[in-house]
């Protein structure tokens, strides 16, 4: 019987099982588990991080920087400023006597030297209780040095990570429709919510263009501050990791009348669905015609690899932990192409829509868990013996120590894994874990 | 460009902010400490995030699971304070993990909101007291104050002053079982492989020995038959406990020096004597330590160790041409640095600059890794020696980095990095002399394959 805290035991369901319930999610984590969940601060760096020719500076003790400090593998075609760690390193005095002239003196130095296109100002968790006004000296540095800097209300415990998503996208929404001269096609999107992991967005976008699809704005992917102003006036916005820019696809609906499609690019099945899709917006039969050659063209070059690595891997299990669900739902399509079953799916932030969707194309038996913790999560993978672990850094020890494949799905991977030359990466990382002969020495492994 | 001993103050921190950090904040240095004994399992008292963030920092450096739970504030335990959720978060942890020990440390947001940890956990203590509970190790870590070296040197100490046993025993042998002496070697943030080092060395003086921390297994363990809430290992309470009967306390760090620290406590409390001294690296900074231990335990140096002197001595004649004068950058924890530095120095390389980036009276303080490579840049250098993150400074440069110390996140085996004794100075010595060769290789328009 594996042991699960009293006050989470419903944020775990097995589909199929007599007991099977109504999952419940998005609660706080329980003080004293091992959440993997980050804070508010850790949704609004990550989201806003790859925007590369702006200033990101952190304000508070240094903990918070240094711990971001080169933390994503997103690329830039250009500027590499979003690579640097700045923090106003608030020390004792500061937190006595206040901090917002050591902002003002850090901010201004920093748009002195680094010459930004905006500055973000995040806060961290003692900023709001010791009282500075960022706003204020937002403010006055953003009109001294005629920049946008942007507050970024990200204290630690004011929610989860997701509020740190919808503070990412508050501060966006500051440069979001601040440039009205550029020419934009009709035929426009934006790509919201993809991050350029290893250059992802490159790939995308290229998909796109080639179907003759303007992209005004990858937002954050590649991002840069010019684009983010004319994003307004796209036609479309097409959302991935829903979770972290829905609300930013949302306020650009109600405030600029443009439409949004969620997508996920993981996949043979979802990159395609998102192509046509998108597409399918457009009405035009030149786009139609061109989006499908191009996923005949692109699927063909990779399905008769696939088909090598599907006969090794087919009937082998796997987990799942990510930190959003919509990546969960084209992990397990992903996996069922390779022959693959999905033993147990969760994620840390998913709603419960996300979850009723995850359980109708989840095969029974499936464990379908919410904000689970390092001893949960072992526990559940030895009772369902699986072969392979997809998740992010903190849980690729869980794995190994078992001795269970893992695959890094996570923001800090340095492989592209999106569109259909990341479905062949991720084919080959999963082949080459799960088939990796080392697996024979591990005690984890041999007990089974 | 002058060449600076690394005891001249180089100010050179001409930014308000800090640009990529040379240090981390204080939780992370006590929860490495509490991960290094046995049966613990560390609670942050703060946001999730500061736990999550810990735990990712440091689990890509010793690529093993490092639970830590978290006391997950809320808006309302930020206004109406945190004892209620780090009560509860105690009781589950308790459940989860039926652990030894706990070891709380605090957050620059438990701080500011005034939470007292040693206060909450003394009535928690007092209510579970008799209920069999863990044992529960507050201590006092606001990011704003120092870096994560000074969180591991409160949590050493808090562990010592919750638990050792007070009360002075008379000094001389005896004390420890079987009439063999005991050392208590307090090492400071040093690596798994350094401490298996320490606990081998003094074996073979034929004395007990009391690592704290020793997390030699808990962070470098073995492959699991069955996945283990809490990793095997670690310094055991009743170890603890009996830190006041030692003979000897040998603390490593010469930042420690006057400081108010576990050695001084053991010292006031049980009349333990202690020495300080720097990190034992090189001939000579390990001479310091092996002359102490012969000392204590009235053997002489074990003919293994002569020999492994010996060969380290060969070895610096064998190299001696590819070092002398090289121009090398070091940065990284304080200690360390500061133990390289004594190291480098012996074989004949110029540190340019020894950087940290801790408030220091030693050597460089106050330090980032931007404001390192400002000072350094009209160079030339030939070398940069520090953690993963001095990688920055390396490639701008284009010149070798050594790994040393934490973190190293690009590299597998940063816990097995030796840095200590004969043996550790040897395998450092080869990586510096080997790094410098292949640069010269990899740089010549010839490729010779004899060097």
């Amino acid at each position: 019987m594996i042991d699960i805290l009293e006050g989470r035991k419903n944020q775990v369901i097995e589909k199929g099982s007599c007991e099977e319930g109504v999952i419940e999610c998005g609660k706080a984590s329980l003080a004293g588990s091992v959440s993997q969940r980050a804070c508010v601060f850790c949704g609004s760096r990550v989201v806003l991080y790859p925007i590369a020719d702006a200033l990101h500076l952190i304000h508070g003790p240094i903990g918070c920087a240094a711990y971001t400090w080169d933390i994503r593998g997103s690329l830039s075609s250009g500027p590499e400023l979003h690579r640097m760690s700045f923090s106003t390193d608030l020390r004792e005095n500061d937190v006595i006597f206040g901090g917002a002239k050591k902002l003002y003196n850090a901010l201004t130095e920093l748009i002195e030297e680094y010459n930004p296109k905006a500055a973000f100002v995040y806060s961290t968790c003692i900023v709001g209780l010791i009282g500075d006004d960022v706003d204020a000296v937002c403010r006055k540095v953003g009109a001294e040095a005629g920049i946008p800097v942007i507050p970024v209300q990200s204290e630690g415990f004011r929610g989860t990570k997701k509020d740190g998503y919808k503070a990412a996208c508050d501060a966006l929404s500051v440069l979001v429709g601040t440039d009205n001269e550029t020419p934009v096609s009709c035929e426009s999107i934006n790509i919201l919510g993809d991050f350029n992991i290893a250059g992802e967005t490159w790939i995308i976008k290229n998909y796109y263009e080639r179907m003759g699809v303007e992209v005004v704005s990858c937002i954050t992917g590649d991002g840069r501050v010019d684009e983010i102003r004319k994003a307004h006036r796209a036609a479309l916005n097409v959302v991935q990791c829903s979770g972290s820019m829905t609300a930013l696809a949302k306020s650009m609906e109600i405030e600029y009348g443009i439409p949004f499609i969620r997508v996920s690019y993981f996949g043979l099945e979802d990159m395609a669905s998102a192509l046509y899709d998108v597409a399918g917006h457009f009405k035009n039969p030149d786009i139609t015609k061109r989006t499908e050659e191009l996923v005949s063209l692109e699927a063909g070059k990779i399905i008769p690899e696939i088909e090598r690595y599907r006969k090794a891997l087919a009937g082998k299990r796997a987990a799942i932990y990510v930190g959003g669900s919509f990546k969960a739902f084209s992990l397990v399509k992903a996996l069922r192409h390779l022959g693959m079953v999905t033993a147990i799916v969760g994620s840390q932030t998913g709603n419960p829509e996300d979850y009723k969707f995850l359980k109708e194309i989840c095969d029974d038996g499936t464990l379908i868990v919410d904000d689970t913790n390092p001893l949960e999560l072992s526990a559940f993978m030895a009772e369902k013996n699986v072969d392979l672990l997809i998740g992010g850094v903190k849980e690729r020890p869980i794995a190994y120590k078992m001795g269970v494949a893992f695959c890094d799905h996570n923001h800090e991977r340095k492989e592209p894994l999106a569109g259909f030359s990341g479905m062949l990466n991720f084919c080959r990382e999963v082949y080459a874990s799960v088939m990796s002969p080392v697996w024979k020495f591990t005690p984890g492994r041999k007990r089974l | 460009m002058e060449i600076h001993s690394g005891k001249e103050k180089v100010m050179n921190k001409n930014f308000t902010a800090a640009r990529n950090a040379c240090k981390l904040c204080s939780p992370l240095g006590a929860s490495i400490v509490f991960r290094g004994i046995k049966g613990c399992v560390p609670l942050v008292h703060g946001s999730q995030g500061c736990s999550t963030y810990i735990r990712r920092y440091v689990i890509s450096h010793f690529r093993e699971p490092i639970d830590i739970a978290s006391s997950n504030f809320s808006e309302t335990s930020a206004i109406f304070g945190g004892a209620q959720n780090l009560k509860t978060a105690i009781q589950n942890v308790s459940r989860q993990y039926s652990p030894e020990v706990i070891g709380v440390a605090s957050t620059c947001l438990s701080e500011t909101i005034g939470d007292d940890v040693t206060r909450i956990v003394r009535e928690i203590s007092a209510d579970s007291s008799g209920n069999g509970g863990p044992a529960i190790i507050p201590v006092s870590t606001p990011s704003y104050k120092g870096t994560h070296m000074d969180g591991f040197h409160a949590a050493v100490k808090a562990a010592v002053e919750t638990l050792v046993i007070k009360g002075r025993c008379a000094p001389g042998p005896g004390k420890s079982k079987g009439g063999k002496k005991r050392v208590n070697i307090l090492p400071g943030f040093v690596s798994p492989a350094d401490l298996r080092t320490l606990r081998e060395i003094t074996g073979d003086f034929g004395l007990d020995c009391t690592i704290l921390p020793d997390y030699s297994e808990t962070l470098d363990g073995e492959s699991w038959a069955t996945y283990q809430k809490i990793p095997s290992g670690g310094t055991s309470l009743d170890e603890i406990r009996a830190m006041g009967k030692s003979d000897l306390t040998i603390e490593f760090g010469e930042s420690l020096k006057g400081k108010d620290t576990a050695a001084g406590y053991l010292l006031n409390h049980c009349g333990v004597e202690f020495r300080n001294i720097p990190l034992p690296i090189g001939i000579e900074g390990t001479d310091v330590f092996f002359n102490i231990l012969s000392e204590l335990s009235g053997m002489s140096v074990p003919g293994k160790y002569t020999a492994q002197r010996g060969r380290l001595v060969d070895s610096y004649a064998d190299g001696h041409k590819t070092v002398f004068e090289k121009r090398v950058i070091l940065c990284g924890d304080e200690d360390l640095t500061l133990g390289i530095e004594g190291f480098v120095k012996e074989i004949g390389l110029l540190p340019l600059i020894s950087a940290t980036g801790a408030l220091s009276e030693e050597m460089t303080g106050d330090m980032d890794y931007v404001s390192i490579l400002d000072y350094v840049k009209d160079g030339p250098a030939d070398l940069v020696i520090g953690p993963s993150k001095a990688y920055f400074i390396s490639r701008k440069l284009g010149i070798p980095l050594v790994r040393t110390g934490f973190p190293v996140h690009d590299r597998i085996g940063g816990q097995r990095i030796r840095h200590l004794g004969y043996g550790g100075t040897q395998e450092l010595f080869d990586r510096i002399v080997n790094a410098l060769l292949e640069a010269k290789q990899e740089n010549s328009p010839v490729g010779y394959s004899y060097l």
